[in-house]
């Protein structure tokens, strides 16, 4: 173990001095406190360490150890309900320790030593075992299989397994392999900078359903595909993605707060368990992980938080499972890149941002995918990044922002000028855009409706009409617009407030199946064939635009999701009674 | 008793390094003591061998390489803390500026606080009526949240946290709030504007008042508002009080922290402010908040005014990623001469949904509140539309909604300083100003709700 001596302090770096053994990016002990660092430069036997916690109280003299190992997490039972900070310590566990602040250089294990966990063995005796088979199960909760996989790299034909009730490092079994025995325990560790192997990558062909109808119908985001929601402070940003947390039908849920609000992360934690997760009528935070890494907690763990959470993900993703991650933001920890940066005086590039910014950026993205696991059954896991963005000033030509679009594949820009309207979610259907939208075209023709795309595109071609008609309405007023053309804006209006708009708040629209998505657009089109065939029968358009029918579409969106239908078939006829009421009829 | 170094070998704007220095640690409180035996205070920004380099608190102004000495005190920068320092008036660096008797501290602490664990935060929900229609009624403020006013230049900002100070109160109870209030880079005018009004309700008693006038040494200014935040801390979590606390201005504040960092020389950030400015503004904010194991609760109030009303500064744009919502002051509504002048729009409360609704408000809050936010915004549209085109140019509906618009600036948002609205006076007012439209645009009202109350 190498120990050497402090020769600066500068905020969350720290110069040692005789760590010449040490290897790059090793974890070290720094002070008296013991407060956890990284070693992250190397200059003859000098080390800069980039330490996690708060530095005040430290000097030149001080004690620093290196313990070998590079940063990494612990995985295996108990990761599930639980939150950590942004390198993997439990916050519960060190709220019951120490009381309400976080005190420095607590050390406590991720995982619960304590706690026995049933393991049930799915391997036995003599089987041949590879990096990734699985050896067993463990059911965490109600919800949530653990499948006990083999650490990627093992191999050896196994000697003895056990089923039985065990803790996390316990040992369940041995195995025989070319070094001689081994044990085997439920929990493995990975060092967070590095992906977790798989055999091969997959194109994404499979929508991730949101129940988000800007999302699922309009830019829909692959499962194992990369998104980012940019947007100036105000815009709707949380909200965005607490709904797709809660609502997304992926297997695993981890979120990352990094560098946010406090109290974002507690109402996550007290809400979670309190909704009905849709998919398994139990609670959603069976199957969530949380990191936090709050704005007030030193600056240095922020840039971990997204490895160690990508990292926890990776695992999951290895059971053959689909998990979400959801970091807000990605600016947070670019920030804290800079800082670091900064203060190991190397040349800025773009906005004081390090040269490697784009870079890192584009590793971290690339960690996500759909790829096939391995293990000897060919599992399919998939890994699916959504990336908060935080422009200053909502200008998106920054360069976290920049960086990040030339590497994610959806882009949901969010627009100040419609959440000051409150029309939520304040995703700008003019200038965002899915790259997965082709490609997924074939699953929701074939699970949803065939006319899925068609219907799409149409809504579209409605709302950008409406942008040129609007052009003109400003120049001219409305009444130089043709029948036809007032007919498109009021449908337009329709589109953006009956469909794009969706109350995170309500119980029934909160979440928006895709099939009802598909029959609420199909309702508001249906209206728009009518009504443009009531308008060539020479009805008046100012009628038209005052049908109390209207209204009743406008509430369409909340009628109970269990059965929408009827509900959208009496709109329908009174759409057609009504058009009949004022000489359009068919 | 400490070594005393003669080392001092340059002093340089605010910050002064000494050589030869041995034990030294980070963040550590220095004291100089000048020739004539002054003493001054100073932190440790950076060790570096046997250097450090020192941020000075006060001016540097009489300090002789030759004479003057520094010392180390072994802990960082710390305040004594007390219930009795209610009433009382301190400087930036937390000492009594009032003629009263010395502060004996029940504790001390250091100023720099440490982080809460989010799991141990207990989330904000308990509404609190200011009596502001546009606050109460469109962006509720809860116990525990930090909610900022942006303002301008000329823009009456003191006269609203002032009747914000004056007119909180958590309906069903009598409690009272403690106020903390740090002023920071402010003139004597505006200062004063605020210990008189404190004085005139009597709310002084309950009140700590932190002071760094313009005429301060700007550097002071990096720790006034770290020093009330203690106090605050002391006085919610140990005290079990519920605090009020009001910082003005940050700008200013950030702008001391721009001159430290131009100092040292680092990489500038945006418009010449470190990188560093989010962690550090949001190391300050968010000690507001409740937590387990306390009854009592942070409020916080930071008033800051946007350089050239331009949202997008670094400084608002910071503050808004990290704080709780906003307040903004619209120059369009002053010169209407509607007071207070909350621009509707832009301003936003994040907590408001738990606050409000049956059993907090009331249950017609959440709809009547979206149907007032966006009524106005289409009819500040048609308002728009109606200076290209003309009147004519509008259709009926359109024509009502700009005239809500008008009706709507001139009775909810304008209110004075002085009038004290109940929450139930301030839904009623939304909905005889719902009552200009037609019931078929109450679109975001639930059909039950719009049966009842309309």
């Amino acid at each position: 173990m190498t120990e050497g001596r402090i020769v600066k302090v500068s905020g969350p770096l720290v110069i040692a001095e005789g760590m010449r053994e040490a290897n790059m990016f090793d974890v070290v002990r720094v002070g008296d406190k013991n407060l956890i660092g990284e070693i992250i430069e190397m200059h003859g036997d000098r080390a800069s360490i980039q330490v996690y916690e708060e530095t005040a109280g430290i000097g030149r003299g001080d004690r620093v150890v290196s313990t070998g190992a590079p940063l990494s997490v612990e995985l295996g039972p108990g990761l599930m309900e639980n939150i950590y900070d942004g390198i993997q310590r439990p916050l519960v566990a060190i709220k019951n320790a120490v009381g309400p602040n976080i005190t420095r250089g607590i050390d406590l294990p991720a995982l619960d030593r304590e706690k026995k966990w049933y393991f049930e063995a799915t391997a036995k005796r003599g089987d041949k075992i590879k990096g990734g088979d699985v050896y067993g199960i463990v059911k965490e909760n109600e919800v949530v299989e653990h499948k006990i996989m083999a650490p990627p790299g093992t191999e050896g034909k196994i000697a003895e397994l056990l089923s039985g009730y065990y803790t996390v490092t316990d040992t369940i079994g041995k195995l025989d392999t070319e070094q001689g025995e081994v044990p085997i325990t439920m929990m493995q560790k990975w060092p967070v900078r590095k992906a977790r192997p798989y055999k091969e990558k997959l194109p994404p062909n499979e929508p991730l359903i949101t129940g988000q109808r800007n999302v699922d119908s309009m830019f829909p985001v692959a499962k194992g595909g990369t998104a980012c929601i940019p947007g100036p402070f105000g815009s709707g940003k949380t909200v965005v993605q607490h709904q797709l947390a809660k609502w997304s039908d992926a297997d695993f849920v981890i979120y990352i707060g990094c560098g946010e609000r406090g109290n974002e992360m507690t109402d996550v934690l007290q809400e979670f368990p309190e909704i009905a997760d849709p998919r398994t009528g139990s609670s959603l935070m069976k199957r969530t992980v949380l990191i936090a890494n709050t704005s007030d907690m030193p600056v240095a763990a922020r840039e971990a938080s997204v490895y160690t959470g990508i990292t926890i993900a990776e695992y999951l993703r290895d059971m053959g499972c689909s998990v979400a991650l959801i970091a807000d933001s990605t600016s947070r920890w670019a920030e804290a890149l800079r800082e670091m940066s900064g203060r190991l005086e190397e040349m800025p590039g773009e906005e004081g941002y390090p040269a490697y910014l784009t870079s890192r950026l584009a590793q971290f993205y690339e960690r996500a995918g759909m790829v096939k696991c391995i293990g000897s059954d060919d599992r399919v896991g998939a890994l699916t990044a959504i990336g908060a963005v935080s422009p200053p000033g909502g200008d998106i030509s920054e360069p976290v922002s920049q960086a990040t679009l030339r590497i994610v594949k959806v882009f949901w820009g969010l627009d100040s000028s419609l959440a000051y309207r409150r029309h939520f979610p304040a995703i700008n259907w003019l200038n965002s855009y899915s790259l997965y939208k082709d490609r997924l075209a074939p699953w929701y023709e074939k699970n949803i409706a065939a006319d899925w795309m068609e219907q799409i595109t149409e809504a579209m071609r409605i709302l950008s009409k409406e942008a040129e008609l609007d052009e003109i309405v400003k120049l001219v007023g409305i009444d130089a617009l043709s029948a036809s053309d007032r007919l498109t804006l009021d449908v337009a209006q329709s589109v953006r407030e009956d469909f794009l708009q969706q109350d995170a708040m309500s119980p029934d629209d909160s979440f928006c199946p895709p099939e009802k998505q598909h029959d609420l657009l199909g309702l508001i089109l249906y209206f728009r064939d009518a009504a443009s065939r009531a308008i060539e029968n020479g009805a008046d358009i100012e009628a038209i635009s005052t049908l109390d029918v209207r209204e009743r579409i406008g509430r369409a969106k909340s009628a109970p999701t269990a059965d929408y239908k009827r509900e959208y078939e009496a709109i329908k006829s009174e759409i057609d009674a009504e058009l009949a009421a004022v000489g359009g009829g068919r | 008793m400490y070594r005393e170094y003669r080392t001092i070998e340059e002093v340089a704007g605010p910050l002064m390094l000494v050589r030869d220095v041995d034990g030294v640690k980070y963040d550590e409180l220095g004291e100089i003591v000048m020739p004539d035996g002054e003493i001054r205070r100073c932190r440790v920004l950076e060790v570096n061998g046997s250097d450090v380099l020192v941020q000075l608190f006060e001016a540097s102004s009489g300090l002789n390489l030759e004479y003057s000495k520094v010392r180390f005190t072994g802990h960082g920068v710390q305040l004594p803390v007390s219930r009795e320092m209610l009433g009382r008036v301190f400087n930036g660096m937390g000492e009594p500026i009032d003629d009263g008797a010395k502060i004996i501290p029940e504790a001390v602490r250091d100023v720099n606080g440490s982080p809460i664990n989010p799991a141990a935060r207990m989330y904000p929900s308990e509404f609190i009526q200011t009596g502001i229609s546009t606050i109460d009624g469109l962006n509720t403020l809860v116990r525990g949240q930090k909610l900022p006013i942006f303002s301008g230049s000329g823009l009456p900002h003191a006269n609203l946290a002032a009747q914000i100070a004056r007119q909180a109160k958590v309906r069903g109870t009598d409690e009272k709030f403690a106020v903390v209030f740090a002023a920071i880079g402010i003139t004597f005018e505006e200062a004063d504007f605020f210990i008189s009004d404190f004085r005139r309700t009597g709310a002084i008693d309950r009140t700590v008042l932190f002071i760094n006038l313009a005429s301060d040494a700007a550097i002071e200014r990096i720790t006034t508002p770290k020093m009330a935040l203690t106090a605050a801390e002391y006085l919610a979590f140990d005290c079990n009080m519920h605090v009020l606390v009001i910082m003005t201005d940050i700008t200013n504040y950030a702008e001391a922290l721009r001159e430290v960092s131009a100092a040292r020389k680092e990489v500038p950030g945006r418009r010449g402010y470190p990188g560093y400015l989010y962690t550090d503004l949001a190391t300050m904010y968010e000690r507001a908040g409740r937590r387990e194991g306390s009854t009592g609760s942070i409020t916080m109030i930071p008033i800051l005014t946007m350089p050239e009303d331009d949202k997008t500064h670094p400084i608002p744009d910071l503050t808004g990623y990290i704080t709780e919502g906003q307040i903004i002051l619209s120059r369009e509504i002053y010169r209407k001469g509607y007071l207070p002048p909350v621009d509707v729009l832009p301003s936003l409360s994040r907590l408001k949904d738990k606050g409000i609704g049956a059993g907090r408000t009331r249950e017609d809050h959440s709809g009547t509140m979206n149907q007032l936010f966006s009524a106005y915004a289409r009819g500040k549209e048609a308002k728009e539309l109606m200076v290209v085109l003309g009147e004519s140019a509008l259709t009926p509906v359109e024509r009502l909604y700009a005239k809500f618009a008008d009706e709507f600036e001139a009775r909810y948002v304008n209110q004075g300083f002085n009038e004290d609205r109940t929450i139930e006076q301030t839904l009623d007012l939304g909905w005889e100003l719902l009552h200009i439209l037609p019931k078929s645009e109450m679109k975001r009202i639930k059909p039950a709700i719009l049966d009842k109350y309309w």
